[in-house]
């Protein structure tokens, strides 16, 4: 990513960075067959499931695929709405 | 000591797999290692133009699977290397003429009388690489800095390891360090942090491997320039030696600018 002042100066980013940041998605396509249209849809199911059981903010969830070295992980980062502090009291009684 | 069989391969074509191949073999044979290598790019052979044999080929690889010929009557001895020797690949068939299991049979009869098998695959993921990395211990991915070698190498040491032959180590071909420099070129560390494997060779992008192979003299016959250097580095580093790599990266000095400015004057 070009940084804050390289935009604003209007500078182009070096043609390298470009590929490694292109490579980096394609390969994880390659290795785990997920595309970034099939992880939006993995997304929107998790999304769904995990509104059964816990108030979340849709638009806060972050679905992503991590590297460990070769192996891959999908990091789900979802935060919980906090309960309001009516409703923490009455759980309480 | 029994030969250990090491297979260069690369999925994309035209990274430099064949030259590899050639100069591991030379450096390796010069240091009075016994080498045969063999061109597993039936139908596509170029391995013994890069070395220059191409005019002692009798019998090729194919021959010595259907059972025209002994093992060793396919053997080219490199007249300036006594132990070096290639099995060309046939030109007129196809890969389906040789077969895994064919390899496999090939290299056991050949390890008890050589050190190092070294293998040059085909590119592609298909019988040819299949047939090449079949008999492998030790498999060499060679790629260049650029975006489709390096996807490709990426499907391949995938494969690799996915037929328990790994971890697969690299070899980055062709680097240019004046790309590299002004940012028009992914650098070594770029390469290694998306592939995560084990580097084994950088070979810089040199002149001198044209005008070699032309004269099909490998150029690590003469070690004086640095893709020379660098492949000895690598057969160093197979042997087991622990070899720093070139620094690619170092700033021209004075007298380096000097014959860079007589150079852009006499094009």
């Amino acid at each position: 990513m070009p940084s804050f002042i390289d935009r604003l100066i209007g500078k182009q980013p070096k043609s390298a960075d470009l590929a490694k940041d292109r490579l980096k998605l394609v390969l994880v396509n390659d290795r785990t067959d997920l595309t970034q249209i099939n992880l939006e849809h993995l997304k929107d199911d998790i999304i769904r499931v995990i509104s059964k059981h816990v108030e979340i903010d849709p638009a806060a969830v972050c679905i992503s695929v991590a590297q460990d070295g070769r192996e891959q992980r999908l990091v789900a980062n979802i935060p919980l709405k906090p309960v309001t502090r009516k409703k923490r009291n009455r759980a309480r009684a | 000591m029994s030969g250990k069989v090491i297979t260069i391969t690369s999925g994309k074509g035209g990274v430099g797999k064949t030259t590899v191949t050639a100069n591991l073999a030379v450096s390796l044979a010069l240091s009075g290692d016994r080498v045969v290598c063999i061109d597993g790019d039936i139908g596509l052979r170029n391995l013994d133009v890069v070395l220059g044999l191409e005019n002692r080929i009798v019998y090729d690889l194919v021959d010595v699977v259907e059972g025209r010929c002994r093992l060793r009557q396919a053997m080219i001895r490199d007249k300036r290397l006594p132990e070096l020797h290639l099995i060309p690949a046939a030109q007129t068939r196809d890969k389906s003429s040789v077969s895994p299991s064919d390899m496999v049979r090939l290299c056991d009869e050949l390890k008890p009388e050589t050190d190092w098998i070294l293998i040059d695959s085909p590119a592609g993921i298909e019988r040819g690489f299949r047939n090449a990395i079949a008999a492998a211990e030790e498999i060499l991915v060679v790629t260049n800095p650029e975006v489709s070698a390096v996807r490709d190498a990426d499907r391949v040491i995938g494969l690799v390891e996915s037929e328990e032959k790994g971890p697969a180590k690299l070899i980055i071909n062709r680097v240019n360090p004046v790309l590299t420099r002004r940012g028009d070129m992914l650098n070594a560390e770029d390469v290694l942090e998306l592939l995560a494997v084990e580097l084994i060779g950088i070979i810089p992008e040199d002149d001198h491997v044209v005008a070699s192979t032309n004269r099909g003299l490998p150029i690590s016959l003469d070690g004086k320039c640095k893709a020379g250097q660098a492949f000895t580095n690598i057969a160093r580093r197979l042997r087991g030696d622990e070899v720093p790599f070139l620094n690619l990266d170092e700033k021209p000095g004075l007298l380096g600018k000097i014959s860079r400015l007589i150079r852009v004057g006499g094009q």
